[in-house]
């Protein structure tokens, strides 16, 4: 059954089908209760299947972790909400000397099935520590997974797998694009989650991003088109482990690649992306992989974040410095 | 013995021992009743004159117009965000005008109320929510810390700083700002055992406004606030927060007993909350209007003029004088917010650093240069 869907809505029902499918699934975070987080992607779960499975916390991000990696020890599958980017870093000690080292330390005895969801990036015109976009310190992290969405589809099916998936998986959502619609077939046979995907062709340049970046490449991809020139964009969907597969089959291809994000550009995950590029399609490259992102500033306050996020026109920029190489 | 070692003994030893499920009701400070009557606590009394009394009034009345003038701004599309402090002016004046000069105060993200206190010019705060910066007041000159958005973490920063002050010798003491909802946080809890093990001169000031967002008290705490400063070693007072005399008067006394060396102190405010939690918040979600209704017989500012006008310490010219002061500061609020200018879009590379480092300053350069390459272009 296909039915358009906002992303958060998505979400919405794909956490409902994972708590339906599976008793343990128990979601817990601020505010996720009667109010539906602050973002609403909860909207109706405690209702319908009680304060147990839907927990509003108190106000404290370790202990969410904590307490979830107690529960997770005890076969349940903890699924935590972080009302915001900036908030994750109480918790930042529980995920990273815990959640993602428990696996590896017990040999495999105890598996930590968690799901830690973040609202991440800007746009929305916030005040400080609502903008940010943390996954490089994750993904840098061995034993996590870090996934980032970018439409409705990959919203409803990834929440659901990611929930079911063995590891600990922290799941960023891109808050600016909650309100962006697709048309979603509940019944279809999903894509694997840690696969990137060519979302539009092209031959000129190839451009990856993920998350909310996806959408604004597509937008250059379009653009560029206007003026004779043709971007393949790759959504990567996740950036922990990196599906690079089609992206160097990709770059073999136009000979150009441009790597896009929201967080601050230096030691970035394009920093990764770029030197794993060159590393294995060195002698297809007809310029240096190049990278558009995040000042190396803290995010700005909100009346310069048009200047600090990367728009079409830098997408624009880079590309045109790769063509002229 | 002192109002601070009496607090003491109303404390549990052992906290929520009698019943977990149906905490004892604990003493309220009141200096003042809901219905605007002068009462004296055995002991807290406060000394002040009229004149005092009158600028409490007006600091209220003049807080709450400024919260509403930002309420609608925002409601206009003029800030990103507002957080109100509609029902707090209370705690917030009394707490802050308990501040002497050298006092340092660590907010969180809605002390308004305190910020008017030391002087903060209320555009500033706007720039804030606005978006053009991050707080553009001096915090060293105005002995008022920048705002601080990550709950709780401002309570350990009070407490090193009062650890600072206790080092210098200095006579000053310090005021720690927190909600109901942070004193779930570790760093909040650490704070408390740090300011505890060091005697540092620090007053946690919590106030109690029932929610933290949707979530309610219950969900933070089994026992009163105030009790959990006996765990840490500590007195914990309950005030009414509504009630300006008794929050002034609560706070002095503990800010005196840090500054005599006596050691932290914890205050909860028992406060209510009137608006969203911000104006992104959709209060009907998770309370009941009923609520609203009964807390709205406590009003700070109508409790307080009840008593001025019965005992003849200000007339219908002063109440008409504040008002029309506070039409004035409205407007200039609303001139100024809409008037204030855009940052420089390269003022954010600069203060990133104290030194600022040469791949910053290129990227500052390259930033520049990219900018000009569209003025006058089509873009
Ligand atoms: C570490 C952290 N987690 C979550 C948030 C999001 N948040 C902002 S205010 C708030 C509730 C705070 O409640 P309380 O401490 O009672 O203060 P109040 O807002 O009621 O004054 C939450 C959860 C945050 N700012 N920081």
């Amino acid at each position: 059954m296909a039915e358009t869907f906002t992303i958060g809505k998505a979400l919405n029902l794909g956490l409902r089908r994972a708590m339906e499918d599976d008793a343990k699934v128990v979601l817990m975070g601020e505010d996720i209760g009667k109010l539906g987080g602050v973002f609403r992607i909860t909207d109706g779960l405690q209702k319908d299947f009680g304060e147990d499975r839907v927990v509003d916390t108190p106000l404290a991000e370790a202990g969410i972790l904590g307490t979830a990696v107690g529960l997770a020890m005890r076969g349940y599958r903890p699924v935590c909400e972080i009302q915001f980017d900036g908030f994750v870093f109480p918790a930042y000690n529980q995920i990273v000397t815990q959640v993602a080292k428990i696996h590896a330390r017990s040999k495999g005895k105890l598996q930590m099935p968690i799901v830690i969801r973040i609202p991440m990036g800007g746009g929305i015109g916030a005040v400080e520590h609502h903008s940010e976009s943390p996954e490089a310190y994750f993904a840098h992290t061995a034993g996590l997974k870090v996934v980032a969405v970018s439409n409705p589809v990959d919203a409803y099916w990834g929440i659901q797998q990611a929930i079911a998936h063995p590891d600990p998986i922290v799941f960023l959502e891109p808050k600016r694009r909650y309100w962006e619609k697709a048309e979603v077939d509940t019944a279809a046979t999903p894509e694997p989650l840690f696969r990137s995907r060519v979302v539009r062709g092209g031959d000129d340049v190839t451009v990856l991003a993920y998350g909310p970046m996806v959408k604004t490449a597509l937008q250059a991809a379009k653009a560029a088109e206007e003026e004779g020139r043709s971007l393949e964009v790759v959504d990567l969907r996740t950036v922990s482990p990196l599906d690079l597969d089609p992206v160097f089959e990709s770059v073999r291809r136009t000979g150009r690649c441009v790597v896009v994000h929201e967080a601050a550009v230096t030691l970035g995950l394009g920093a990764e992306i770029a030197a794993r590029v060159t590393e294995t399609c060195f002698h297809s490259l007809e310029a240096p992989v190049l990278r558009v992102g995040g000042y190396d500033t803290p995010y700005p306050p909100s009346k310069l974040e048009e200047e600090y996020l990367p728009d079409l026109d830098r997408v624009l920029d880079a590309v045109d410095r790769s063509m002229e190489f | 013995m002192t109002a601070l070692s009496q607090a003491t003994e109303v404390v549990d030893p052992v906290p929520g021992a009698s019943s977990p499920h149906l905490p004892r009701q604990p003493d309220l400070v009141q200096l003042l009743t809901p219905e605007g009557e002068r009462v004296e606590h055995p002991d807290y009394s406060l000394d002040i004159s009229d004149e005092e009394m009158r600028g409490l009034y007006r600091d209220l009345v003049l807080v709450r117009r400024w919260d509403i003038e930002a309420t609608a701004l925002q409601r206009q599309g003029e800030l990103g965000i507002w957080a109100s402090l509609l029902g707090q002016e209370a705690a917030q004046v009394g707490a802050g005008r308990a501040l002497q000069d050298g006092d340092m105060a660590f907010p969180t993200y809605r002390e308004h109320g305190v910020a008017w206190t030391r002087g903060v010019d209320p555009l500033h705060v706007m720039g804030l929510f606005r978006g053009v910066d991050n707080g553009g007041w001096d915090p060293v000159e105005r002995r008022f810390n920048l705002y601080t958005i990550v709950i709780g973490s401002q309570c350990l920063h009070a407490t090193g700083y009062a650890m600072g002050v206790q080092r210098d010798g200095a006579e000053d003491a310090v005021l720690a700002f927190l909600g109901d909802g942070a004193t779930s946080q570790g760093e909040v809890n650490e704070a408390m055992i740090f300011a505890a093990s060091f005697s540092a001169p620090v007053v946690f000031f919590c106030q109690n406004n029932q929610y933290a967002i949707s979530v309610p008290l219950e969900r933070q705490t089994r026992i009163p606030l105030y009790q959990r400063a006996a765990g840490f070693g500590f007195p914990g007072v309950r005030v009414d927060g509504n009630d300006v005399l008794a929050v002034l008067a609560v706070t002095r006394a503990a800010l005196a007993a840090a500054r005599e060396g006596q050691g932290p102190t914890f205050i909860e405010a028992f406060t209510y909350r009137m608006g969203a939690h911000t104006t992104s918040d959709d209060p009907t979600r998770y309370r009941l209007a009923s609520e609203l209704e009964e807390w709205k017989l406590r009003d700070p500012i109508a409790r307080l003029k009840a008593h001025l006008s019965r005992s003849g310490i200000a007339d219908a010219e002063f109440f008409a004088g504040v008002d029309a002061e506070g039409d004035e500061l409205a407007a200039r609020i609303r001139s100024g917010t809409v008037d204030m200018p855009d940052p420089a879009p390269s003022s954010m590379f600069d203060h990133v650093y104290a030194e600022q480092t040469p791949p910053l300053a290129a990227q500052k350069a390259e930033f520049e240069a990219y900018h000009a390459s569209f003025e006058g272009g089509e873009h």
